[in-house]
């Protein structure tokens, strides 16, 4: 359980870190927390040749209000996302969800690039990047660009991002106003990737629900954002009947695994009732929210 | 690779392999057994330290990485005749049997107890959830952990 032997050089800017990734030739990796990273390297799932450290680029650890809604750089820790002011004002579903990433040690560790570029198929925050519309910055040796988070995720530990670019930081719009949430996840122990996890935000206007999105992870490849559902949950009133036409609309459109913690029928069962969880809870904190 | 390190206040130099676990070079090159190795990949919590002020799992950091950083172990809380207000409580609640995740479970705590005026105890729960003990079925370290936040917050520390 240790790991392989590397080279190991130190990143001094973005562009130092993409020139040291070309020059490797797709030998390389990035290294910061290395919360996944590191787990692999010790199992010998991987043997890069060179780890770029690009733990000590200062300006990509930052969380800054930009264009009315948030940017964070994606040296940011999970720890810090948590329990950020700006982010429990902006986002607090975001920071709810943050206390459900792994435990402690890790959150402290552990960065918000590294977790979207790993892109676990049941980890809480490239959810959390489809729920709130996020645009994932990535920088390459030819150009900056900009990717919606819901096409950056392409399949399990599979995204968007080249060889040579890196994920630099995500920017979140903000929610309307009067937003409600709500975030479900179930895991065997405290702090394990999610079984299934949800997360929905939704305001109420006039009795009945506008800008609903809803998110769940752990039933598929990738997070998904349940656009059939949303279309559903649109403009209605949020009964018990409109929350279970909008589960079997989402146990419908989930295709999750088997494996040794759940079977891909429970996994279906567990997100069609996590949904209405989300769901209610968002519907009751918008119509507080609404009054 | 030479790297600089201040671990529980003093300065150490060393020449490591890039690839050397921080957990390892605590134990071999530094020669502090405090630090505990059990799984090696994250999840049982023995090998957790302090890094720069917090806490972090030293079998997930390479030793190249904590140059110019601040690290803190087990050793660097109490002495053995001379306890740290953490340490006696978990003395006096029998908050250990075999001992191997005990290093780890007072980092994560001293992590709790700076940053935290008072938890809940589903907060506490929740804190020291990261750090596995075969022994004690927790409850002993929860108590521990709670009285030294009660203690804190009275005439101690």
């Amino acid at each position: 359980m240790k790991p392989p032997p590397f080279s190991y050089a130190v990143a001094e800017s973005v562009e130092h870190a993409i020139s040291l990734l070309a020059d490797a030739d797709g030998e390389g990796k990035l290294i910061a927390g290395g919360q996944s990273l590191m787990p692999m390297l010790n199992f010998r799932l991987l043997e890069p040749e060179l780890l770029i450290d690009i733990g000590r680029v200062p300006e990509l650890d930052t969380v800054s209000e930009a264009n009315g809604g948030l940017s964070i750089g994606a040296l940011t820790r999970h720890a810090t996302l948590e329990h950020s002011p700006l982010v429990k004002a902006y986002f607090p579903v975001l920071s709810f969800a943050m206390t459900h990433v792994a435990h402690l040690a890790v959150r402290n560790r552990g960065t918000i690039g590294g977790s979207l570029s790993h892109s676990d198929p049941a980890a809480e925050l490239p959810m959390m990047a489809m729920l709130l519309d996020a645009e994932i910055s990535i920088s390459g040796p030819q150009q900056q660009r900009g990717v919606a988070a819901r096409d950056f995720f392409l399949g399990a530990l599979d995204t968007d991002l080249d060889d040579t670019e890196m994920v630099t930081g995500i920017t979140l719009p903000a929610l309307p106003s009067g937003s409600g949430w709500g975030f479900e996840e179930v895991s065997r122990r405290a702090g394990d990737f999610a079984i299934a996890a949800a997360a929905a935000v939704l305001r109420v206007e006039d009795g009945v629900t506008r800008d609903v999105r809803l998110a769940v992870t752990g039933v598929d490849e990738t997070p998904l954002r349940m656009s059939r559902a949303e279309a559903f949950l649109n403009g209605k009133a949020l009964d018990e009947d409109v929350l279970s036409a909008a589960a079997y609309l989402v146990r419908s459109d989930v295709n999750p695994n088997t494996d040794q913690q759940a079977s891909s029928d429970y996994r279906r069962h567990l997100v069609g009732a996590l949904v209405k969880r989300v769901l209610r809870s968002a519907w009751l904190w918008a119509l507080e929210g609404a009054r | 690779m030479k790297i600089s390190v201040k671990v529980n206040g003093r300065d150490y130099q060393r020449e490591v392999e890039p690839r050397l676990l921080l957990s390892d070079f605590l134990r071999d090159e530094l020669n502090m057994t405090g630090t505990h190795v059990g799984c090696e990949h994250g999840v049982c919590g023995a090998c957790t330290v302090m890094v720069d002020g917090d806490s972090m799992r030293a079998c997930l950091c390479l030793a190249v990485q904590m140059d110019g950083r601040e690290v803190t172990t087990v050793e660097g809380l109490g002495a053995p005749d001379d306890l740290n207000l953490l340490q006696r409580k978990f003395r006096e609640h029998h908050a250990l049997q075999c001992g191997f995740c005990t290093p780890g479970m007072l980092m994560t705590a001293t992590d709790l107890l700076a940053k935290n005026e008072n938890l809940t105890d589903e907060e506490l729960r929740d804190g020291l959830s990261g750090n596995l003990c075969r022994c004690t079925g927790y409850e002993h370290i929860v108590q521990a952990v709670r009285a030294a936040f009660a203690a804190r917050g009275g005439a101690g520390k």
